[in-house]
């Protein structure tokens, strides 16, 4: 029972996901028609054109169709794997993509570590300091993360430990060599860390807190079981449930801001790569990048909703509404 | 007894200590707003190509930009708009989120379902790639940033608004206006909404400071203001290669962005506190 129960939670969530990610291909799509003027000139850019490429570009992306024909004709392309070529550069967008992904996916997972390490750690210090000038410290530190946004913390961190320490480099992702890879992400995995981190140390306390009042952690301390074992083996587990609800917004958080930071790092990611795009108003690289974006979103939501459920069995049963 | 309400006196004080402060900084924000053309030491849009970037000065406090341009003068004038959009985000965003919510909340059936089925997808998308990609593909800079926030700020407000709508729904007064035979319309708007404004201004004050992040964070990557703008933001953007020679025309701009937010952040969650509990 308990699996089928899984199974049909999985296929719901998909369910909902199909028509979600049916919507941000249309928009994708709609791109090339909310762009001023003649779509045609929305995919040629700024080159030079005469009749004839024009005519072969409508052609191409079968602009004398009506527009839910060519959306349909776009999708099977895309489906297929086709996004299309670049209009700078005339590169495979797929190709573009698959080469800045890597540092954007480092990036993300660096700074998603950062964020369970030390916003789970604060998290739990503050909630033990409750009510000291620690705690305080960690609140004001959590108004100040939920505030400032990556792409100004970046500014102060590549300020402080780039030029005033000169302790780290000041741009670009270094070369393929993993430790110097690392030493060039860190930096601005922190930055993006920090971004999203004051979310998880305030939900964190939150919980620990509720959680620490409870009467199972009075009897098991008068039962005699050590203060780590009371807190890693039943407060942790238990107080790590919110943060898990809240990982969506954490990680989409985090991918949202490393667009920022990687521009502000100087770092060939996605982020930068849509963020040139946009700039450049290269009209197919920004329908690819956003829609392997905002696919990326979906089926992190996905995965943490389902990790959600597999993790509180009391939500698995139905017996908690969520 | 004392020990537990000892830090949490203490704890009174500092954050008053730290509101007196949010205003402060808010009231020099507003007034460089206003003032800043006779506050600011200098025209933030005069050039001097021949002095270029250069550190803190006699003359300029805050040193100089690539092209010459007193930083500190374009700091002061650069607090309008990041005071102008996002206060127009923030009261549009919630005046809609309000009829939505109130509309949602109290009629229930269809328009609830269409409502907050449209609220769910919006708030699935990433919202700020949306407003990347909406704003640079359309162009139309600030104004369209605006319009964008508005339509994406629209959606969670909506929900708040909703919730806060359900709960006034049960309670007694509504009963008794509608045995009354009150029309729908003035139930919504003169005895729902007055109950539930409080808490919606306190979003206002939340959504500001998102709002502003945002709003400078588009100008960061060059979709904002026009170019040559004075905005904390574009400055962000147009003095991201003078970080050594003159790091105050990133760290002024950046701590006013931070300062500003922190600020409007804490008056949020104090009229939170004050205006709903």
């Amino acid at each position: 029972m308990m699996r089928e129960g899984v199974a049909g939670l999985i296929l719901r969530r998909i369910a909902v996901a199909i028509p979600l990610l049916f919507l941000i291909s249309l928009g994708v799509f709609a791109l090339v028609h909310i762009a001023p003027g003649d779509p045609v000139r929305a995919l040629l850019g700024t080159r030079a054109s005469d009749p004839e490429t024009l005519n072969n570009l409508r052609e191409k992306y079968h602009l004398n169709d009506p527009f839910i024909v060519q959306y349909g004709k776009w999708l099977w392309q895309v489906l297929q794997g086709d996004l299309g070529r670049s209009i700078n550069g005339n590169r495979k967008v797929w190709n573009a993509i698959a080469e800045r992904g890597s540092i954007t996916i480092a990036l993300s997972l660096l700074g998603t570590a950062i964020v369970l390490v030390f916003g789970i750690g604060l998290g739990m210090i503050a909630a033990f300091k409750r009510g000291t000038r620690i705690d305080r410290a960690m609140v004001m530190f959590g108004v100040f993360g939920i505030s400032s946004p990556a792409f100004v913390t970046g500014i102060f961190l590549l300020y402080f430990f780039g030029v005033v320490l000169g302790w780290f480099p000041t741009f670009g992702a270094g070369d393929r060599n993993f430790v110097d890879r690392l030493w060039h992400l860190t930096l601005p995995a922190l930055a993006l860390a920090l971004s999203v981190m004051a979310i998880v140390v305030k939900i964190t306390r939150a919980a620990m807190i509720e959680e620490l009042d409870k009467d199972y952690v009075t009897f098991a301390r008068a039962r005699g079981l050590s203060a780590t074992r009371i807190t890693f083996a039943y407060v942790l587990r238990n107080a790590l449930i919110p943060v898990i609800t809240a990982a969506g917004i954490v990680v989409v958080g985090l991918l949202a801001s490393a667009i920022y930071v990687e521009v502000t790092f100087a770092l060939p990611g996605l982020g930068s790569l849509t963020v040139d795009a946009v700039q450049k108003r290269d009209i197919p690289l920004i329908q690819g990048t956003t829609l392997v974006f905002s696919c990326f979103v979906v089926a992190i939501n996905l995965i943490i909703d389902v990790v959600y459920t597999l993790i509180d069995p009391r939500i698995r049963f139905g017996k908690v509404e969520s | 007894m004392t020990a537990v309400t000892e830090p949490a006196r203490g704890r009174k004080r500092s954050l008053n200590l730290s509101l007196a402060l949010c205003f402060t900084l808010m009231a020099v924000v507003i007034v460089c707003a206003i003032f800043r053309s006779s506050i600011a030491p200098d025209s933030p849009f005069t050039q001097r190509l021949e002095v270029g970037d250069k550190p803190p000065s006699a003359e300029f406090v805050a040193g100089t930009d690539l092209l010459g341009r007193d930083v500190l003068s374009r700091t002061i004038h650069g607090a309008r708009t990041a005071l102008v959009g996002p206060i127009i985000v923030a009261a549009g965003a919630f005046a809609i989120a309000t009829i939505l919510g109130l509309l949602s909340g109290y009629l229930g059936g269809w328009v609830d379902t269409v409502i907050m089925r449209w609220v769910d997808f919006m708030l699935a998308l990433p919202g700020i790639l949306v407003a990347i990609v909406v704003v640079g593909v359309i162009g139309g800079g600030y104004w369209t940033a605006v319009a964008v926030l508005i339509i994406l700020f629209t959606a969670p407000d909506t929900r708040i608004v909703r919730s806060a709508v359900l709960e006034q729904r049960p309670l007694p007064y509504i009963d008794a206006a509608r045995s009354l035979g009150i029309s729908k319309r003035r139930i919504l708007f003169i005895h729902i909404l007055p109950n539930i404004l409080p808490l919606v201004l306190a979003y206002v004050a939340l959504d500001f400071a998102f709002a502003l992040v945002n709003l400078a964070g588009l100008s960061f990557l060059g979709l904002g203001v026009e170019p040559g703008t004075p905005d904390w933001g574009r400055m962000l953007f147009e003095n991201r290669n003078i970080l050594f020679t003159n790091p105050l025309g990133l760290l002024l701009p950046a701590g006013m962005i931070i300062l500003t937010a922190v600020s409007m952040n804490l008056i949020g969650d104090w009229l939170f506190e004050r205006l709903t509990k």
